[in-house]
């Protein structure tokens, strides 16, 4: 009896507010639609071709392909260019991302301690990250150049042999690493000293009482375990742009000698030589290698919230 | 407690002339104050007055512009807070968050008793010789840990603790190394109010059980009352009494102490001394006499001495608060301009009025009175007294 | 003592650091003759500026590179923020189907990398016929997932009661998205355009993907040109235009350095 006096009023407002809702849905599509069709066309259609070009040896322009399934790929294991790129790239990351962070933990350590004069080493630290790499690339040849150089300069006023460092090989990618720590130690450096900053002061005083006299134990007990979270991260987004290096190819080598990276291969492959299909097998193999990278933050920023 | 150790000479802290300005704003004008051996000294204060700055200068982390400070008679003012063995419970309680339980207890035997080597993280383990120093270590965590019962807790993380379970392991890392004297800065303001109590009660029990002695920094007056040997109550800088929580209840030196000491608050009333040295409270003579010049001068009552009777001054009743035992009545004087005034009594005392008109008195004995400079005045009881 | 080491590092390692930026400043206003002077004098002996600025807008049209420049960051800047601001209000304060979706797709599109997404973007792009067009060097940076994930967090800590009070008084959704909302998140506005226009001005990958004609050029393609051009010979002119095309971004840092330092950081404090 009840129920059924009840249930018509019941369900008025509730239709009411389902129309009101739903014009409410309506205007937040409207709001998500430009992001979303944009979502589809530069991020989802295209990851979509790209994998359907990795497994076709479709080449720009050609009239008729074919799909080739894993042929790509078994192309690249085998590929001494895309073999040396990869090494290449691998030894310059083994290079920019020790000391990439470790220096710019340094700095932000002193910079950290400093008062009235933090401003002034900030900016002098970060100064290059907001220059333009490839016009700095160019100011580096000149800097190291072998008989025009200060660099080289110094060197031989120090009594040494002037260093070939832009013709001989085996110094190309260490010299490519440099550039890339030069340029990449503010922007750490400025994540460090955020991450110092946010170091609750009691916490280093309360190990100062504890026993902790030198800044060492200092370091040990309280600042680095609570810079873990920074320094995880510092340490995957140095690994992702080391794995982006591209610049410091392109002005200085343009790949000769063997100095491709692997982002300079997959230009070259991609659209100097027009090998679409094998060039987005390599661009797949690329984006895994950066994906794992990236998947290791997610999982470090997951950890943070412990804290 | 050893009550002849606390007669000994040398005080466990001694501060002389002890002074400290933050971008030329002072904020400590000269502090003198020897701490006893094994007593409970509460820094009381409102937030501003410098005890918190004395506390950090004690431990070494604040440097005094001027002044000493010997801690057991040594001159320690050059003294790196790692070496001065005090040991400090802080507000935020500062526990290392990466560390469990066992291992912030651990952490200033650790950086005592183990060489440098042997703490390094990882390849620390592999120093030789250091198990007996390990084990013994970890026998002083469990002890501490057992103290104070938190035995179960030592493979958390301080994340998974309550805050009462959190200040709990704040204690055992200071106790943990029987320091030379234990330091607090408000380490119950982080509590609710039935766990603070609690929390007071340990306290007082883990000082009368240690006998170590206790620098104990709130603006809580209850903390410092309930707690203390002796309370040094701090006003802009300087030390306005030192004394026995009694002593200041009883006796307080200025106004400022009068007022910040007990529950309510002091009732306060401006007075006149008439030449010879009678108190005049609204035009009325009272019971007090003052061997002071004629002037403005200011009563002080506590609300359980002032008493209705048939005779004193007119007033009336605004508010009934009850308070279980007690009830504490809000009443106004009528036509003098004077603020309201607080009334203890007990809760089973005589039927107010229906209109609220009564007559208010006050034990003369039990006044307290403060001259134009706001400091104490001595006061005698008048023999003839009016009616 | 102690206290004058950390200072003593410091300024080392800042010399080394800004050792490029001095002599790029240094051999653009020497002249081509005292090449092979390897002092750091401050003052050369032939003020030969002039001339080495003089030479390269003779040989590249380095105005027209700079001009290309501010046309490709601002039509990027304006194009990212008019799709991510309204994306990032419905993901913050509205229901919609599909909404854990679109977020998972947001936060899955952040750790893809440009570089990954050329290839077919450029194949797309020559079928259309838009390569050589500044449509092309803006096209794949229109929608940037990180402002979307950026403006989210950053609205999701607009009060709801706001939200509806003006509901109530009668404002539009898009007057409270745009006149209400983002005006409580500007610094995270200022802060994304810093990032953004950085990014872009300095971005070399994409550029030389889609672009052959020198007209169309952004300056790091044109800076590009011009040391091949050059082939190391002329110095003091090359010196010229890396400055020319460095300056704007460091002048810039120079007079906002925090909200730079935000900007450029906030990937990783955020």
């Amino acid at each position: 009896m009840t129920s059924l006096d009840l249930s018509p009023l019941a369900t008025i407002p509730a239709r009411q507010g389902s129309r009101r809702e739903r014009r409410m849905m309506w205007r937040a599509l409207a709001f998500v639609a430009p992001a979303a069709l944009l979502m589809l066309a530069i991020y989802i259609l295209p990851v979509l071709v790209l994998t359907g070009f990795s497994v076709t040896d479709y080449q720009l322009g050609a009239l008729d392909w074919s799909v080739i399934g894993l042929g790509n790929f078994e192309r690249a294991v085998s590929d001494p260019v895309f073999l040396r790129a990869l090494v290449n790239t691998l030894i310059y990351a083994a290079l920019v991302i020790p000391l990439g962070v470790g220096l710019a933990l340094g700095i932000a350590l002193l910079v950290h301690g400093t008062k009235r004069t933090r401003g002034l080493w900030e900016v002098a630290y970060f100064l290059p990250v907001t220059a333009t790499l490839v016009a700095m690339a160019t100011v580096w040849q000149f800097l190291l150049h072998p008989s025009l150089g200060p660099v080289n300069a110094a060197i031989r006023w120090l009594g040494f042999e002037p260093v070939a460092f832009l013709a001989d090989p085996a110094l190309l990618i260490p010299t490519m690493a440099l550039m890339g720590i030069w340029q990449v130690l503010g922007f750490n450096m400025v994540l460090f000293l955020a991450g110092l900053t946010a170091i609750p002061k009691d916490l280093t005083e309360a190990a100062r009482l504890d026993g902790a006299k030198s800044p060492v134990d200092r370091f040990l007990t309280v600042t680095w375990p609570m810079l873990g979270p920074t320094t995880m991260f510092v340490m995957v987004t140095t690994s992702i742009s080391a794995f982006k290096v591209f610049e410091q190819v392109a002005v200085l080598t343009k790949g000769r000698q063997g100095s491709e990276t692997l982002l300079y291969a997959i230009y070259l492959e991609g659209f100097e030589y027009a090998e679409t299909g094998y060039a987005a097998a390599l661009t797949l193999i690329f984006l895994a290698l950066v994906l794992i990278l990236s998947v290791g933050q997610t999982f470090k920023l997951d950890r943070k919230v412990h804290y | 407690m050893d009550l002849t150790r606390t007669l000994t000479a040398t005080p466990a802290l001694a501060l002389h002339g002890v002074a400290k300005a933050f971008g030329g704003t002072p904020v400590l004008r000269g502090i003198d104050l020897d701490i006893r051996e094994g007593e409970f000294l509460s820094l009381v204060g409102s937030s501003g007055c410098g005890k918190s700055t004395l506390l950090r200068i004690i431990a070494g982390l604040e440097t005094q512009d001027r002044g000493t400070l010997e801690i057991a008679g040594r001159d320690v003012t050059d003294v790196d807070p790692s070496d001065r063995n005090l040991a400090m419970v802080f507000q935020s309680y500062a526990l290392y968050p990466h560390m469990t339980v066992r291992e912030n207890i651990a952490t200033p035997l650790r950086m005592r008793r183990l060489p440098g080597a042997a703490r390094l993280p990882l390849i620390g383990r592999l120093v030789p010789n250091q198990s007996d120093t390990r084990a013994g270590i970890d026998a002083a965590v469990r002890e501490a840990a057992e103290v104070l019962q938190i035995t179960p807790l030592l493979d958390r993380r301080p994340a998974q603790l309550s805050g009462g379970q959190r200040q709990r392991v704040a204690l055992a890392r200071a106790l943990v190394r029987d320091p030379a004297a234990f330091l607090m800065d408000e380490p119950l303001s982080n509590l609710d109010a039935k766990l603070r109590a609690h929390m007071r009660e340990e306290l007082a029990d883990l000082h009368a059980r240690l006998g170590t002695t206790f620098v104990y920094v709130t603006h809580d007056q209850v903390e410092a009352m309930t707690m203390s040997n002796r309370i040094a109550l701090m006003d802009a800088g300087e030390i306005a009494q030192l004394g026995t929580p009694s002593e200041l209840y009883e006796r307080p030196a200025n106004l400022t102490v009068a007022r910040f000491i007990g529950t309510p608050q002091m009732n306060v009333l401006p007075v006149e001394i008439a030449p010879g040295g009678t108190v005049m409270l609204f035009g009325r003579p009272t019971a007090l006499a003052v061997r002071s010049a004629p002037g403005p001068a200011t009563l002080g009552l506590r609300p359980e001495d002032l008493r209705l009777a048939r005779t004193g001054w007119p007033a009336k009743v605004l508010r009934i608060e009850p308070h279980g035992a007690d009830r504490y009545l809000t009443l106004e004087l009528p036509g003098t301009g004077a603020g309201r005034l607080v009334l203890r009594q007990y809760a089973g005392a005589e039927v107010i009025p229906g209109d609220g008109q009564v007559h208010v008195d006050f034990a003369p004995e039990r006044a307290h009175l403060f001259g134009a400079d706001e400091r104490r005045r001595e006061v005698a009881q008048r023999a003839e007294q009016v009616a | 003592m102690a206290r004058f080491v950390p200072h003593l590092v410091l300024a080392l390692g800042a010399c080394v650091m800004l050792l490029p930026f001095y002599c790029m400043g240094l051999t653009a206003i020497r002249a081509p003759s005292e090449i092979f002077d390897i002092s750091l004098w401050p003052i050369p002996e032939d003020f030969s500026a002039g001339r080495n600025f003089a030479k390269v807008e003779e040989r590249v049209p380095m105005g027209r590179f700079m001009l290309n420049g501010v046309i490709v960051c601002a039509g990027i800047l304006i194009v990212q923020v008019a799709t991510a601001v309204p994306a990032a209000y419905a993901l913050a304060k509205l229901k919609f189907p599909g909404k854990a979706l679109f977020l998972a797709l947001v936060v899955g599109a952040l750790c893809v990398p440009m570089q990954a997404l050329a290839l077919p973007l450029f194949v797309g792009l020559a079928k259309a016929q838009l390569l050589n067009t500044y449509f092309a060097l803006m096209a794949p940076f229109f929608l940037s997932v990180f402002a979307i994930f950026l403006f989210r967090q950053s609205f999701r800590s607009y009060p709801d009661e706001i939200i509806e009070a003006a509901r109530l008084d009668g404002f539009s959704e898009f007057d409270i998205c745009w006149r209400l909302v983002l005006r409580g998140s500007l610094p995270s506005l200022s802060a994304f355009a810093i990032f953004s226009v950085v990014a872009h001005w300095n971005d070399l990958y994409w550029p030389m993907i889609v672009v052959r004609d020198t007209a169309l050029a952004p300056p790091p393609l044109g800076m590009l040109y011009f040391s091949d051009a050059e082939s190391g010979a002329d110095y003091g002119a090359l010196m010229a235009g890396a400055t020319l095309v460095t300056a704007p971004m460091v002048l810039c840092f120079l007079l906002a350095r925090r909200q730079f330092i935000a900007g450029i950081t906030m990937t990783g404090v955020k």
